[in-house]
């Protein structure tokens, strides 16, 4: 349980001043992954709006080590920064405890990266891989990616005469990588902060690789105006749109149910990716995206009954 | 002597124990064939506890490069090797290892670039990479295998270059033929090798540094000058190693390797195993009185252009083997930097380019026969009749 007072004296490892949009979700997340761990910690990321807004040469926000290499290998980037720290920590060469952190967003998680992040993930490598998830390829305008939910406007599956946008539901990254049977795989949500920095000190305490996904708004994208960032994040948990959960050891669990799912229009209606979706010719859509939500919530409940029997 | 040993090794073996002697803190690779053999031999040194190395056995040579650019940027001496697809796949990350400036040694052992599919020699797969910014050394035999592994390690970690290499072999011809190889003493090849040390690594947790920042049009430009200093200041730093090499080893590398080429009037250009053929050749030609000779690049990049035109002033008529195919209509990469090199320093023998051996396909002595006789012909009739021809290929 994460003590607010006690987060608020923590050293910025982020420095304000970066170029990131007001509003925009990726570094108000990597804050708060970062105040997960206490240690020294080198970050590395992925080609994307995290990486290049905070980076502009000669300037760095970062107050920490930092690598990027390219889009899709920032997993296998750190497992060799982790595997070098090995190396020279056994040969005595580094006396002190280190920590890896890795970020991509969903362009560089779901699709690109995923060879990178699986291959990583199973060879064990001790580090934290944080996916802050979008929704689309935001870097470079809002293009269509293996996350972007169904119905959602982008630039590259953008709706029209006919076509009411992306037409396929998003991949399950999550379940992906907990398929890994790596020590921890979470969800998390920058609005419940105190779930989000409880995780990610579990994700960094943890002995091998734990994985983060969490969603992170962006206005530029979704069009929603940049001080809503935080009430549609929040109203993105409220309706199961982005359930919060653990897998911890195997073991399911949500780590936090809202008393009262509401319907996902509450979430959806707030964004204008999806206002063509209010049409009345596209009612049967937002049927299926609430069916969606509702089976895969009961798909999670199914499996945190069973993994809790299994474990 | 410091050579205390004979051991039947093949080129592949013979770069798995220069990586032993070596020991680096961090070896990411992937297995590909020929160059297979280097990983699972070094995979036996490391099972066995004969290194202290940590290996990362990456699901891609993509993730291999990548693995290497997060390590020396950390701050381990970092290794890999790959062949043909495996390097086309880590392409891009190839030039980013030369631009982060990071000094990763991988012994490349040449096969052709798909497609079609072919897993034999030619050097199409690092010609592709001859603009990525690494240095390359490309090596006749196993011996010179083994020994300009070692020798890399220091041209690229030296100061003054701070430059990937490639240490490049012919697939197959050298990297499964059986040599005898004369091994040095693991502690001078330690010492040699001395421990690897560079500014502002990444696990300096007390000094905070960004690696691969967004370099854009202010900045990017000065960067790419100081890394093509970096490649010039390589042509007078790589003879300061090789001579220190030459001390405690014995064998003196230089850019080029000139055969029988002082008095030469004819001479072919090649480079690795091929070299050998012409060699036999020259000398069943030398004992007709034919004046024929060899010029043997042994580094490409950074191009040695002035010790090549200082090698041909004398010589007539050259004949240029590429083992690649650029598709440029105008001939093989070898070939057009030779001529592009010969240009202003007012050598201008004929010359010709003859493309062999792609895809694996043999080179014979009579082939060789052959380019020479060419060149006797352009000689008596001061022309070069076509000056891009194929040799062995079925016209």
């Amino acid at each position: 349980m994460a003590n607010i007072k006690e987060l608020a004296k923590q050293p910025e490892r982020l420095s304000g001043g970066h170029r990131l949009c007001a509003g925009c979700g990726a570094s108000i997340v990597a804050r708060q992954v970062l105040m997960g761990t206490k240690d020294p910690v080198v970050v590395g990321s992925a080609t994307g709006c995290l990486e290049v807004a905070t980076t502009i040469y000669p300037y760095t926000a970062w107050k920490t080590p930092f690598i990027h290499n390219a889009f899709e290998n920032v997993a296998a980037t750190i497992s060799g920064v982790e595997t070098a720290y090995k190396a020279l920590k056994k040969k005595g060469k580094i006396k002190k405890d280190i920590k890896f952190v890795a970020f991509g967003g969903d362009g560089g998680t779901y699709d690109i990266g995923l060879q990178s992040l699986s291959g990583a993930l199973e060879r064990g490598h001790n580090f934290v891989y944080v996916c802050y998830d979008n929704g689309a390829y935001m870097n470079t305008g809002a293009q269509r990616s293996g996350a972007t939910p169904k119905g959602a406007w982008t630039t590259t599956a953008p709706n029209g005469k006919v076509s009411y946008g992306k037409p396929q539901f998003r991949k399950d990254l999550t379940a992906i990588v907990a398929a890994h049977k790596i020590p921890y795989v979470a969800q998390a949500s920058a609005s419940h902060w105190n779930d989000l920095v409880t995780k990610s000190e579990k994700a960094f305490k943890v002995d091998g690789p734990a994985f983060l996904n969490v969603i992170s708004m962006c206005h530029r994208g979704w069009r929603f105006p940049q001080e809503k960032t935080i009430e549609i994040s929040k109203l993105a948990v409220e309706t199961g749109f982005w359930p919060l959960i653990e897998i911890e050891n195997g073991t399911w669990k949500f780590t936090y149910k809202p008393k009262e799912r509401k319907p996902v229009i509450e979430f959806l209606k707030l964004q204008g990716r999806f206002k063509h979706l209010f049409k009345e010719e596209n009612k049967p859509i937002l049927e299926e995206i609430q069916k969606d939500i509702d089976e895969n919530w009961a798909r999670i409940e199914r499996l945190c009954e069973a993994s809790c029997k299994i474990a | 002597m410091s050579k205390v040993k004979k051991t039947p090794l093949t080129g592949d073996q013979a770069v798995a124990y220069a990586m032993k002697q070596i020991d680096p803190d961090v070896v990411a690779a992937y297995p590909i064939t020929p160059q297979t053999e280097i990983v699972m031999s070094f995979s036996n040194y490391v099972a066995n506890g004969q290194v202290s190395t940590e290996i990362i056995p990456v699901e891609s040579e993509h993730s291999a490069m990548s693995a290497c650019v997060g390590s020396a940027a950390a701050g381990a001496r970092t290794m890999t090797a790959t062949s043909a697809n495996g390097l086309a796949l880590m392409w891009e990350i190839v030039y980013i290892a030369a631009s982060t400036r990071l000094p990763i040694v991988m012994p490349v052992v040449n096969r052709a670039l798909s497609g079609p599919i072919n897993i034999h020699c030619d050097h199409s797969d690092t010609m592709g990479a001859r603009d990525s910014g690494w240095i390359q050394i490309y090596c006749e035999n196993a011996q010179e295998v083994y020994e300009n592994t070692i020798l890399a390690v220091r041209i690229a970690e030296h100061k003054k270059i701070l430059l990937p290499v490639m240490v490049c072999q012919d697939g197959f011809i050298t990297s499964h033929g059986v040599e005898g190889v004369e091994l040095f003493d693991d502690k001078k090849v330690k010492d040699f090798v001395g421990e690897y040390k560079i500014d502002d690594p990444l696990l300096d947790v007390d000094h905070p540094v960004t690696y691969g920042p967004l370099d854009l049009q202010d900045y990017y430009f000065e960067h790419k000058r100081q890394q093509s200093e970096a490649m010039k200041n390589a042509l007078s730093v790589i003879p300061e190693v090789s001579e220190e090499f030459a001390k405690v080893f014995g064998t003196k590398y230089d850019f080029i390797e000139e055969y029988k080429l002082a008095d030469a009037e004819i001479a072919i250009i090649a480079m690795s195993s091929a070299a050998g053929t012409v060699k036999f050749v020259v000398d069943e030609l030398r004992k007709k009185g034919v004046k024929a000779g060899l010029l043997r690049p042994r580094i490409f990049r950074p191009f040695p252009k002035e010790k090549i035109a200082a090698a041909l002033k004398n010589v007539k008529a050259v004949a240029v083997l590429d083992r690649s195919e650029s598709f440029s209509a105008e001939g093989g990469p070898l070939y057009t930097d030779v001529k592009a090199g010969l240009y202003d320093s007012g050598v201008k023998p004929l010359a010709m380019n003859y493309i062999f051996g792609l895809g694996g396909r043999d080179l014979f002595p009579a082939d060789i026969n052959k380019v020479y006789t060419d060149l006797r012909d352009v000689l008596k009739t001061g022309k070069v009749k076509t000056a891009l021809n194929y040799l062995g290929s079925r016209e």
